[in-house]
């Protein structure tokens, strides 16, 4: 089973779904990222602020 | 000092914004200047010939109106802010609504009127035809003080920050789009000779609209930005 | 009911709920789409005016709709904030905005890429594409204004203000349509008595929308958890949870 076929508009059809999935995948990541890198951050503050005590 | 009546705080309101608007008189004239050089602007980068200045005055000439009235209402709550005028205003015993709409009204006498006078002389250098000119009054009429009224609450959210001029017009814009749209529609309209009565309509519409609500924005949106 | 209202408005509830409710909507939002997918590409038929292009739409359509729905939440959230001072509503407002804008990003881009072998152009002045232009510009508005105030309860409140306000054009945006009457073509699907499209081709667009519901309160589950962990960094149960590695 490969790809359907659609012809001349193809490249309208493919260009659309690949930008939509190119954000939405993005959209996804960006948050994750945040995640890890806020706990990160904060963790560190921590491990600071023990080792001085 | 408490029992003064409602209306009589309007008025002093209303007297004070006048008053100070004539002592820096230059913050009032400058965005006329504005609207004036910007629109001459057009025949110089576009073309002069008269067909296709008709057909772009009623635009050209109500973005210029915006663009002039988004410059001036920088000075809406500037200056009270600065001086702590606008935190009293709160704190006053009257409806901060009523208070702010004294305050949007001498904004749109010292910008919006002088606008108004001015545009059939600059709708002239555009080559609009006459019957239009009328027109063009009766939208700037209707739809200068609604300008004035959605602007109030942009400032009033950007009025707390430092360099808040870009941000408001990236607020207040796409607020102004209904407005552009029919009133330079209307325009374009009469100087085709049709119908502009549902134009005009609209335009009241909001004017009416933008009378009742924005007020109550812009007070809830100025005790946001003081807290 | 109240009872699990208010649990919700409780920072570390809505973290662990959310936690445990991100995954399951993940997967839902992945089936969806590729259920989506197969019947909007594979099985729905070729339509007969437009030829293949017009399978745009299993995207285009639901990121208009979605940028209209999420702009009202936001709306709605922000009275919510203004009038109960709950945070999490603060925090719900302001975790969908950029979600909004990308959905309306998609529906311009999109409409776009359907309107070059369509109309022959990239961009008509058409009326549904210029408010969809606009109601990207209140999205990108509020978030102008959310970065430029520093106080995060100022920001809120005056976003909240502004999407209120924003809110004002939704209606002009949604009856544009009838007003200017441009060569955009009316809708085919909200019709009361039978849709106009093909079931085939309708199913495929009802998961697509499905789907983008789904996607949205993955996105905006995983933004607010952020939001809260920011918003509580100085709580006990942050720094556990900071301790704990990772």
């Amino acid at each position: 089973m490969g790809l359907p076929d659609f012809g001349k508009y193809a490249f309208y059809v493919w260009t659309s779904y690949g930008i939509a999935a190119f954000v939405m995948i993005i959209n996804l990541v960006l948050p994750m990222l945040k995640r890890k890198e806020i706990l990160k951050t904060l963790n560190r503050k921590l491990r600071r602020e023990q080792s001085k005590s | 000092m408490n029992n003064t009546g409602l209306f009589t705080a309007f008025l002093t309101i209303l007297k004070r914004d006048l008053t100070l608007a004539y002592r820096t008189r230059s913050e009032v004239v400058n965005p006329l200047l504005f609207f004036i050089i910007v629109i001459s602007l057009f025949p110089l980068a576009v073309s002069p010939d008269p067909n296709i200045l008709r057909k772009l005055a009623p635009g050209v000439i109500w973005v210029a109106a915006l663009l002039a009235t988004l410059l001036s209402l920088d000075s809406l709550f500037r200056s009270d802010f600065d001086d702590g005028a606008l935190d009293q205003l709160l704190l006053s015993v009257h409806p901060t609504p009523v208070l702010v709409l004294a305050k949007v009204l001498a904004h749109w006498m010292v910008t919006g009127i002088p606008l108004l006078l001015l545009s059939p002389l600059l709708a002239v250098l555009l080559h609009l035809p006459t019957d239009a000119i009328g027109v063009l009054l009766a939208t700037l009429a209707l739809g200068s003080p609604v300008l004035s009224l959605v602007g109030a609450i942009g400032v009033a959210l950007t009025v707390g920050l430092r360099r808040g001029g870009v941000l408001l017009s990236l607020l207040i814009l796409p607020l102004y789009i209904p407005v552009l749209i029919f009133a330079a529609n209307a325009v374009g309209n009469a100087a085709a000779g049709l119908i502009i009565t549902g134009q005009l309509y609209f335009l009241a519409a909001l004017l009416v609209l933008s009378l009742t609500l924005a007020p109550v924005a812009a007070a809830a949106a100025l005790r946001i930005s003081l807290r | 009911m109240w009872l699990w209202f208010h649990k919700l408005g409780s920072p570390k509830y809505f973290y662990t709920l959310a936690g445990k409710l991100i995954p399951w909507f993940g997967w839902i939002t992945l089936l969806l789409v590729l259920a989506g997918l197969y019947g909007g590409l594979i099985l729905a038929p070729t339509d007969y005016q437009q030829g293949e292009s017009y399978r745009i739409i299993y995207i285009h359509v639901p990121a208009a709709w979605m940028s209209l729905f999420i702009y009202i939440v936001m709306a709605i959230c922000g009275a919510i904030g203004l009038i109960w001072k709950m945070k999490m509503a603060d925090i719900i407002a302001s975790s969908s905005a950029p979600i909004g804008a990308a959905f309306t990003f998609l529906a311009l881009v999109t409409g776009s890429l359907w309107g070059k072998p369509m109309w022959g152009t990239w961009w008509t002045w058409d009326a549904r594409l210029t408010s969809e232009l606009i109601l990207l510009f209140l999205y990108l508005g509020f978030m102008g204004l959310q970065s430029a105030i520093v106080d995060r309860r100022t920001a809120a409140n005056a976003c909240a203000v502004l999407a209120l306000v924003g809110v004002v054009n939704i209606p002009i945006i949604h009856y544009s349509v009838e007003w200017w009457n441009t060569l955009h073509q009316g809708s085919t699907v909200m019709r009361m008595d039978k849709p106009a499209m093909d079931t085939r081709m309708l199913i495929p667009l009802l998961l697509m929308w499905l789907s983008s519901q789904f996607y949205y309160g993955t996105v905006l589950m995983m933004r607010a958890r952020n939001e809260v962990l920011d918003r509580e960094r100085d709580t006990g149960w942050v720094k556990e949870l900071a301790m704990e590695g990772k």
